[in-house]
Formats: structure tokens, C-alpha cells, sequence
């Protein structure tokens, strides 16, 4: 995972080799840290945090490594201080079930009360925690309306002009010279755009997935792949999966 | 060794009850001396191995112990208290063991002997095996696998108390991975559960008898203790040649297309031919290449690991009945499954290893006292040298299979769950009982007791998980599983078989409109990966056929019949087996002395001689450097002859020094043979001025932090890891076909292998990833032995142009690029298309 290293090791030395869209008209910057910057509205937006899911898979018997939640937040720690947002905007599943929230040990919780001091902090609600982010701070809601853009976390079928949603963890896959790259990506037509999975242990959907089909206006889809330290752009149809 | 009793031993050697003395008259056979022998000493109270070629009756010897035994203690009555097995038959392969019941029932029902035989392996069915527990049979069967899993079962006290006998069949194919590692764990809970039982192995020949002679027994600190050996000789020596043909030998590739001539004249002239390959791959198109050629129609089939089972019985089934001219097949085949004659074994390709050579030649003509006759043909010019060395080495009777090697500890973390999940254990005990599996002989206390710590919690030093651990221990010391849930979950995950995920494949037909018909024939499995680079269109070739992808529906691939002559190939994973050390120092040393070339061929000859006026020849212990320009290219090639495995680690690490040293090298090629690594500043002048010198540059400290900085970003560590995280219980495999998406993973083990790598780098589990890749896929410890050897022995030829020796390795750049590393490049490709599209268009 590129993104851990590169967040923990360099972020704030390095200049922000994003890539520049524009959705339902509205200006944002796709970062390789697997945020959304919306600079004319002072917002970050990052998806499927996922916090907490180690200890989730270990009620069940799957003894996986307890460090994915602090990995996530120091990368969300090195987006936030390179953007210095007005508001952060988390799109859902930003616990990986519903006891998450209720169970994350206290130094976590500092952690996240010390990035959103001094700036507003919405949770939209996901399918994994749909009681809302408990006893941290900001607002939790299902919806929110902000300019011309809607914030969700599930996209929904009808109503693609200017939403910005998470939950399908998308990714894309090149082969160039028999090798395959498969990447967590943003994705978009211009009308909407669906945000990578935040969480570093989340995995991904590939973008050509039945459950992604008819979403997106496929002539005008791009994949903005993370790279190591840049976005690649690369159009649907030049992707394989 | 095992204690002697002498009473038993003092008996006349030959104690065969009347029965069987009678079958052996009536069928007009003597015993064989080695039969008799193992007996009178198992009898004795020896653990044995025997080592036998294939048709010297090696089965039977092995259980003349258990059905003479059992002979003497005759049917159990009726109403009798419950008694266990008798004898345990352990086989590599779930055919062997189905194979082996059908051999052993003859002579069992001949001589009217009063023995029960079943087997079990992972088809036997719920019904059966509960019958199986209820009421065992005397003789049973089975796989690692399934002993595995009786062994965690809370019976498995009752149903082996009895257990006088286990019988180990090709056991010098077992022992050296992890299911090896995993049986070893389960015979030392078998020695514990039946104290006085005796193990029988039967093996084919191998380097070291005495590694197999102590894994048979158990082991005591300090002590030598080991099963006794019986090693049956003879055998007429097979008729071994290498392929001459007219035809020009090519530098490289692996498909030796100009012998098919040649190979197909053989197999006319032929009764039944046998053709090995080292590949899936090489299989399907060695088999393309006959049918191209095949104008007498002979009925020639194919046979591979991926093939659908019901189309491989059926290969399997004509070739009994002799209703077939040749079969193409991999290592599938190379166990002792008994099926047919075969006259003629025909090797494409290098063999790789002498006793791989040796055992493949074995299935020609079962019967011992004649010769076997075999043909190698090889697929380049180094390949006729190792093909020569193979060749030597046969008749020299040497043997280079692999040293056992120590127990891993993913496999070591399975079975302390296993042995949670038959009965609360006490760890003292159990440690006893694991370090008297000669593989984990040297295991420290320390090291079991993070093995236990994983297995209850994960091991890590966040101890946030204490409140969900799998394993407990309570008051009375013992430790046993939290719920009844966690030993369901372990019975789904045993094993040490990671199978990359796989598709169906499904012909279908496209109708006149180009719409996809519903599914016809399934052709086999094909690795998943493989299909993500496919386009519907993209033609490829399978199951001999050439066939063209229409796309992937649910978890099947469908395809249909494809028209072309330019078809891709699966490059499978796994399967390519790096030359053996003992080849390669016999390579080296013909290389080295004109008086061997003599007898190569003369297209060889010729070419080493020039390489000789051009350059040099390599001295048998000396690293040979050439260095030269190349079309806009400086070019550094080695002769290290360490197998591509330890020269693709040797690339990646010699890079990042003659990086450091400023020297910009932009990628690297390996083969068995040699290593090429290319750009853009002269390697050559560079070294001359000592900057770096190759003496620096080849130092075995790149096995220090160079090593463990690339290993940090190797994508090799992380396919590794899957496969220990998988096998130790931390992630559960994916089951093909069961998954709900088919595609979705839940838990990336990936990100996971990240995550804890940044995290806790000391963690038991990346130790055990470390452990694994020094052995496999890097050959860590073959690239520190040659940098050793070669110390002060590098001798360095500058030229002005490729060497007649390079050339091969030249031939094979193009072909791959560095790997991993060079992922952020390709997708930065992908974008520019974009960038150049846009461009275009305006």
C-alpha cells in the first residue's frame, strides 16, 4: 500500500500531484491519497473509511492485524493537513459494523477529535453503520445537499446529476506489455462520481462489475487510478476486467 | 532406533503364514528377498524404509507386515469391544490411494485373508465416513489431508489406540513441502496416541536415505535416531538418448518446434509413448504441435492438472487399455499411479533434475528386469548440455532431490489449532510431541510459544484481541478452543494446498447474430488472473483446442471454438522447476573442459568454440561477466548457472546496486543459465576503474539490507504471504464456486501483509514469509552459496559486441520486464494513450 507509506513518510513535504475534474460543474481535485479536494467549497471528501474492521473480523475468529484503523487515520491526518479543509465529509461505512464506533479504543478517538477541531465534520451514514458515528464529534445524516453536488453513500439509480458516493469501492485494471495493474480509482463521467474506498484494508470492485453497470455514461467514464504518488487517468474503455 | 525384540527376531526370516505361501505357489512366484526382509525386521520391531525401483513389488512389500498380522489375529468376532484401525496407508495422491485398494484387494481376495480395506479421501462420502468411525475398517487408505482431519476430531484417541502399522507410499515426494511438514505433525500425534506403532516408507531413490530414515521415526534431542533402510538395487539401466536431428538446434525458447518431425517418427515407431514436459503450457502446445503433424491419425491425448477430471479418467482409462499411441502430460503423471505399458518416454524439454529424470523414466515399462527406453529432447543449445548432464548423471546412478527441510510455522500454527480442536492440550506435551517430527527437530520453545499465542489472539503485540481469542487457557493449565464454531471453521480450512483462484471453463455456442448460446462442455479449470487480461475476442489455447473468450458469466468462462493460428497461451503459475544444483555444477564442469564437448553435438561444438576464440569459457568455479554494447544499450551479462529462481533475486538486487553506483540500469532478463541486465552507461568501463568493482558489486552483503529493502516492496513476499496467512488460519481461502460474487474478495491479503508489515515487522507470520521465500521463490540460500563460491573467482570480459555465449539470453529480452516495480510505468502508459488520444484529436 503505496499510500501508507507515502502519507506517513512524505506528505506534507511533497506537492499534490492530483488530478483536476469537474463534476456537475463544480471544480475538484482527485488526490492520491484517495480523497476528493472541492476547493471553491472548502470540502474533503473521503469513502468507506472502514475503521475498526480488524477487530470486527477478530468477534468472528479472524485474528487480522489491529492496525488498519490507526494506518487509516494517519493517512486522513496527512490529507487534512495538506488541505486544511472548512469541512470533511465522510460518505458512509466509515465504521465497518455497528459496534465499531462503540468499541474504538480511546487514543483513536483523540486522534479524530484533534482533526476536526476548528473545522466542521460530517458522517453520512452507510450500510455497515447506519446508527450514525456515536459519541465523536460533528453530525451524522443520510443526505446532504451542499451547492449544486449530493453527498450519499449509496449511489442511487435515478438520480445522477452532481452525486458524490462511495459504498461500490471501485477499481481498475490496465495490462500493458501481458502485465496486469489493478488500482482503487476514482470514477467518473462528469455527471458523477463515485470515491475510491478510503480504508486501507478495504478491497476493491472492479469498475466493468454488473453492480456498476448503468451508473455512469460509460463514452465519458474515467478511471483516475491511484498511483504511487499521482492519479492515472485512464478511460473505461481502455480498461480490462 | 527402534528397540528389537529378540524373540522376533531370532525367528526364521521367513514366517509367511500358509495362505500366503500357498498364493505364491499357485501364481508360480518366490517372494521377493526384499519383501521377506522388511518383514523379518518390521517383525522385529524396526520402523523401515525401502527403497525400490518401480515394478520391484514395492507395494506389497509394504503391507506384508499389516496382512500377515493380521492373518495371525484373524476376524474380530462379532459383539467384540470396539477396536481401531490397524494399519494406516498414506498416499500423495487421492487416485493412488483408490488405485492401491483395487491392487491390494486382489491378492487379499485370493489368498481369502480375513482383512477389511477402504479408503478415504476428500470424495468419500458423509455416510461412509461416519460408518468409517463407527466401525473402522482394519486397513484404511487415505491422504495428509483427511489424517489431518481425523486427527483434530475428538475421536481420534479411540479410532488409532489400535494403530499397529503406517505405511508411507512415495514418501520422498511428501516429505519435502508443506503437506510433508503438516503429515510429520500428524505422525508425532500418532506416536503419541499409539505408542508401539512402526512406520513403513516406500521410496523412490534419493540423495540423502538417511533425511527420510529419521522423519519415519521419532527424534530425542542429542540423539540418533533413525528407521532402519532396505534399498533394492538393480533393475536393468534404461537406454537413455538425446534427440539428433539434422535440423538447426535454436539459442532459446522452451517448445523445441523443430524436433516435431523427429518426435512424431518415434511415436509411430512406437507402441505407446509416454512425452513429459515441465509445464501446463508447454503440454498444450507440444500437443498442438503433434496433432499439426499427425497424418496417420494416432490416437495421441493430453493430460494435465487443469483438464477436467472426467476428461482426464478417460485419458487415464484408454491409456489401460491400451487404446492409446502417446500422451503428452506433466508431473501429474510422475507418481506411481499403475497404468498400462508404456514403452517409450520421450522428455521435451530439460528435465531440470537428474532424479526427476530418473522417476519419469521409471514409468516407462514397469517391469523391472527390463531396460527402460527414453528420448530427451532438448528444447536449445544449453539445454543439450544439461540434457547431456542429465544423461550422465543417470547412468552414474546420482540423485539430486531435495534435502527435507525445516518445518514452517504456518503449517506448525494449523496444527496447534487442530490439536485444540481434538482435546484441551497441555503445551509442555505438545511441544515435546512436536519436536519428535524430525522437520521441527530443532524448533525452540520460544518460537512454539508465539505459535500458540498467534493461534489464540493473532499474535500481535497490541494485545487489543485477548477478549476474542480462539484458544484459551484455564485453570488447569490446559489450553482448549473457545466455542464449538472454531473447530468447524478449522475442518474448512485444513490443508497446505493453495490453489490460486480458478474459472470454469465452458464451451458455448455463438450463434449467426453473435449472441452467446446456453453452455455446452466444460474443458477444465483456467487461473483467474490469466483471464483479467483477456478481451472477449482474444483467442488462447486449452485443453489442445484453440478457443476464443466470449466473456465470464457468474464463475464460469465461457468460450468458443476459435479460428487462428496465432492463439495466446496461459502462462500458469508454479510448474516451472529451476535446474537442480547438481545439474548445474555438472553443466558448469562441461563447459569448462573441451574434452567433454566431444561428445555434444557438432552444432554445440561449434558454438562453444567460437564463444572460446570470441570470449572465454568459464573455468568450473568461476563467475564469467560479459559486458557490451548492444543497439542504444550496455549490456552486463553473468554465467552464473543457479536457476532462474536465484538469478531473477540476483537481478533484482545487482540493479539496485549498479543504481546506486549511478549506473542507470533499466531492466534485467534471467534464465536458468545466465543473467542479462541492460542500460544506459557502459557497466564495462565502469568496472574497470573499480566504480564499483565487481568484487564490491557481487559482495554477499546485498544479502544483508539490499535484500531486506527489496523484500519490503516485492510483490513476491506478498503472493507468499497469502499463502502463509491462508495455511496458518489468519484468512480463510477463497473456495472457488462458493464465493457469493465470485470475484469480490472480502479480505485482501495484501493489504493485510501492508498493514502489518508497517506495523509489526517482527510479527511470527512475516518471519514465516521470510522463512519461505528464502527457500522458494527467491532461492536465497543457492544465490548465497554462489556468491561464496565465486568470491575472488570473477573474471570479466569486456567486448565490443554480443558473445556467441550470450546470445540466447539476448534472445529472451523482450519478453519480460521487471516486475512489481514497474507497475506505477505501465499504468503511467496507460494514461499517456489517453494524453496521446487527446493530442490526436485536437
Amino acid at each position: 500500500m503505496h499510500r501508507l507509506a507515502f502519507a506517513t513518510r512524505t506528505a506534507s513535504a511533497y506537492p499534490a500531484l492530483s488530478e483536476r475534474i469537474e463534476i456537475n460543474g463544480t471544480a475538484g481535485f482527485c488526490d492520491p491519497l484517495g480523497g476528493l479536494h472541492l476547493p471553491d467549497l472548502g470540502v474533503l471528501v473521503v469513502s468507506d473509511l472502514h475503521l475498526e474492521k480488524g477487530s470486527a473480523f477478530a468477534r468472528r475468529g479472524m485474528m487480522l492485524p489491529p492496525y488498519d484503523t490507526l494506518a487509516t487515520l494517519r493517512i486522513l491526518e496527512a490529507i487534512i493537513t495538506r488541505h486544511d479543509p472548512k469541512i470533511v465529509i465522510s460518505l458512509g461505512d466509515n465504521f465497518h459494523d455497528r459496534r465499531g464506533s462503540s468499541l474504538m479504543p480511546p487514543q483513536f478517538r483523540e486522534m479524530i477529535e484533534t482533526m476536526a477541531r476548528g473545522r466542521e465534520w460530517i458522517w453520512i451514514n452507510g450500510n455497515h453503520d447506519p446508527d450514525g458515528a456515536m459519541t465523536l464529534p460533528g453530525t451524522s445524516m443520510d443526505v446532504l445537499r451542499l451547492a449544486n453536488l449530493v453527498f450519499r453513500h449509496e449511489p442511487s439509480v435515478d438520480n445522477p446529476q452532481g452525486e458524490i458516493a462511495g459504498h461500490l469501492h471501485p477499481a481498475a485494471t490496465v495490462v500493458r506489455r501481458e502485465k496486469r495493474v489493478r488500482r482503487a480509482c476514482f470514477a467518473t463521467d462528469g455527471l458523477r462520481m463515485i470515491m475510491p474506498a478510503f480504508g486501507v484494508t478495504t478491497g476493491g470492485l472492479d469498475l466493468r462489475h454488473k453492480a456498476l453497470t448503468g451508473l455512469f455514461d460509460r463514452p465519458r467514464l474515467v478511471a483516475h487510478m491511484l498511483g504511487r504518488d499521482r492519479i492515472y487517468s485512464v478511460p473505461f474503455g481502455n480498461l480490462v476486467g | 532406533m527402534n528397540q528389537i525384540d529378540p524373540a522376533r527376531a531370532a525367528q526364521s526370516p521367513i514366517a509367511l503364514p500358509a495362505p500366503f505361501l500357498r498364493w505364491f505357489a499357485e501364481k508360480g512366484w518366490r517372494p521377493r528377498a526384499h519383501q521377506l526382509d522388511l518383514l523379518s525386521r518390521v517383525q522385529g520391531g524396526e520402523s523401515m524404509l525401502l527403497i525400490a525401483p518401480t515394478g520391484a513389488g514395492k507395494t506389497l512389500a509394504g503391507f506384508l507386515p499389516s496382512l500377515v498380522s493380521l492373518t495371525e489375529r484373524g476376524k474380530i468376532p462379532p459383539g467384540s469391544a470396539f477396536s481401531g484401525i490397524h494399519t494406516l496407508y498414506i498416499s500423495p495422491l487421492k487416485a493412488l490411494a483408490v488405485d492401491i485398494e483395487r491392487n491390494l484387494m486382489k491378492p487379499v481376495t485370493e489368498m481369502g485373508l480375513p482383512v477389511r480395506i477402504e479408503n478415504r479421501t476428500g470424495d468419500t462420502p458423509q455416510a461412509k465416513r461416519q460408518r468409517q468411525k463407527l466401525n473402522p475398517p482394519d486397513i484404511l487408505l487415505t491422504t495428509p489431508e483427511q489424517l489431518a482431519l481425523l486427527l483434530a476430531n475428538g475421536e481420534a484417541e479411540r479410532f488409532f489406540k489400535d494403530l499397529k502399522y503406517v505405511v508411507f507410499d512415495e514418501l520422498h515426494s511428501l516429505v519435502t513441502s508443506k503437506r510433508g511438514h503438516l503429515l510429520s505433525l500428524g505422525l508425532s500425534r500418532l506416536r503419541r496416541l499409539a505408542p508401539s506403532m512402526q512406520t513403513i516408507g516406500l521410496s523412490a531413490t534419493v540423495a540423502d536415505p538417511m533425511d527420510l530414515q529419521r522423519w519415519l521415526v521419532a527424534q530425542v534431542p542429542d540423539e540418533d535416531r533413525h528407521a532402519g533402510l532396505i534399498t533394492v538395487t538393480g533393475g536393468a539401466k534404461p537406454e537413455i538418448s538425446i534427440l539428433r536431428t539434422e535440423e538447426r538446434v535454436p539459442w532459446s525458447g522452451h517448445q523445441a518446434a523443430y524436433a516435431m518431425p523427429a518426435v512424431y517418427e518415434a511415436i509411430r515407431d512406437t507402441k505407446t509413448t509416454l512425452l513429459f514436459v515441465n509445464t501446463r503450457s508447454q503440454a498444450e502446445r507440444l500437443f498442438q504441435e503433434l496433432w499439426t503433424i499427425n497424418d496417420d491419425n494416432l490416437p495421441i491425448a493430453l493430460h494435465h492438472g487443469s483438464l477436467d477430471v472426467g476428461q482426464r479418467r478417460r485419458v487415464e482409462a484408454a491409456m489401460a487399455e491400451n487404446k492409446l499411441r502417446a500422451v503428452v502430460a506433466t508431473s501429474t503423471l510422475d507418481l506411481g499411479i499403475d497404468w498400462g505399458d508404456v514403452d517409450m518416454v520421450i522428455h521435451v524439454g530439460a528435465p531440470k533434475g537428474a532424479s526427476r529424470l530418473a522417476q519419469r523414466i521409471g514409468r516407462a515399462n514397469h517391469r523391472m528386469d527390463e531396460p527402460s527406453r527414453a528420448i530427451l529432447v532438448p528444447a536449445n543449445r544449453f539445454e543439450v548440455m544439461e540434457c547431456q548432464a542429465a544423461l550422465d548423471a543417470n547412468y552414474l546412478g546420482a540423485q539430486d532431490t531435495p534435502p527435507v527441510g525445516r518445518g514452517a510455522l504456518d503449517v506448525l500454527a494449523q496444527h496447534v489449532l487442530g490439536m485444540a480442536c481434538a482435546a484441551p492440550f497441555d503445551p509442555l506435551e505438545l511441544y515435546a510431541e512436536i519436536i519428535s517430527a524430525s522437520p521441527y527437530a530443532d524448533l525452540s520453545w520460544e518460537t512454539f510459544e508465539r505459535i500458540v499465542d498467534f493461534v489464540a489472539t493473532g499474535g500481535y503485540a497490541l494485545r487489543t484481541y485477548e477478549r476474542y481469542a480462539k484458544i484459551r487457557k484455564t485453570a488447569d493449565g490446559l489450553w482448549r478452543v473457545s466455542n464449538p464454531q472454531i473447530a468447524q471453521q478449522y475442518r474448512l480450512n485444513i490443508g497446505t494446498i493453495i490453489e490460486s483462484p480458478m474459472l470454469n471453463v465452458r464451451m458455448v455456442k455463438r450463434n449467426a447474430r453473435g449472441s452467446i448460446g446456453r453452455g455446452g462442455m466444460s474443458l477444465g479449470k483456467v487461473e483467474e488472473y490469466f483471464l483479467e487480461m483477456l478481451s472477449p475476442g482474444d483467442t488462447f489455447l486449452f485443453s489442445g483446442k484453440v478457443l476464443r473468450f466470449e466473456g465470464i458469466r457468474e464463475n464460469e468462462c465461457l468460450v468458443s471454438q476459435g479460428y487462428t493460428l496465432d492463439p495466446k497461451v496461459p502462462s500458469y503459475a508454479g510448474g516451472k522447476f529451476p535446474l537442480s544444483t547438481y545439474l548445474a555444477a555438472q553443466v558448469r564442469k562441461m563447459l569448462a573442459d573441451p574434452n567433454h564437448h566431444a561428445t555434444l553435438p557438432e552444432q554445440v561444438r561449434d558454438w562453444l568454440s567460437l564463444q572460446k576464440d570470441f570470449s572465454r569459457l568459464p573455468k568450473e568455479d568461476e563467475l564469467l561477466i560479459e559486458t557490451f554494447p548492444h543497439g542504444k544499450r550496455h549490456f552486463m551479462v553473468s554465467y552464473a548457472f543457479e536457476g532462474r529462481l536465484a538469478h531473477q533475486t540476483l537481478g533484482m538486487l545487482l540493479t539496485r546496486r549498479l543504481d546506486r553506483a549511478g549506473l542507470k540500469p533499466l531492466g534485467f532478463v534471467a534464465t536458468d543459465y545466465s543473467l542479462a541486465i541492460w542500460g544506459l552507461e557502459d557497466m564495462g568501463v565502469a568496472f574497470k576503474k573499480g566504480k564499483p568493482s565487481l568484487g564490491a558489486l557481487f559482495d554477499e552483503d546485498m544479502l544483508g539490507d539490499d535484500l531486506e529493502a527489496w523484500l519490503n516492496e516485492s510483490f513476491l513476499l506478498k503472493r507468499t504471504f497469502r499463502n502463509c496467512a491462508v495455511i496458518a488460519g489468519l484468512i480463510e481461502q477463497r473456495h472457488p464456486g462458493k464465493e457469493k460474487s465470485g470475484r469480490q474478495v472480502t479480505v485482501s491479503a495484501d493489504l493485510i501483509y501492508d498493514v502489518l508489515r508497517s506495523h509489526e515487522p517482527d510479527h511470527i507470520l512475516l518471519e514465516a514469509t521470510r522463512n519461505d521465500a528464502a527457500t522458494g521463490l527467491l532461492d536465497i540460500g543457492r544465490l548465497g552459496d554462489m556468491l561464496m563460491r565465486i568470491k575472488s573467482h570473477i573474471r570479466h570480459q569486456q567486448l565490443d559486441r554480443v558473445s556467441p555465449l550470450a546470445v540466447p539470453i539476448m534472445l529472451e529480452i523482450g519478453r519480460e520486464t521487471v516486475a512489481g516495480e514497474a507497475q506505477d510505468i505501465l499504468l503511467a502508459e496507460a494514461a499517456d494513450e489517453l494524453m496521446n488520444e487527446i493530442k490526436a484529436g485536437h
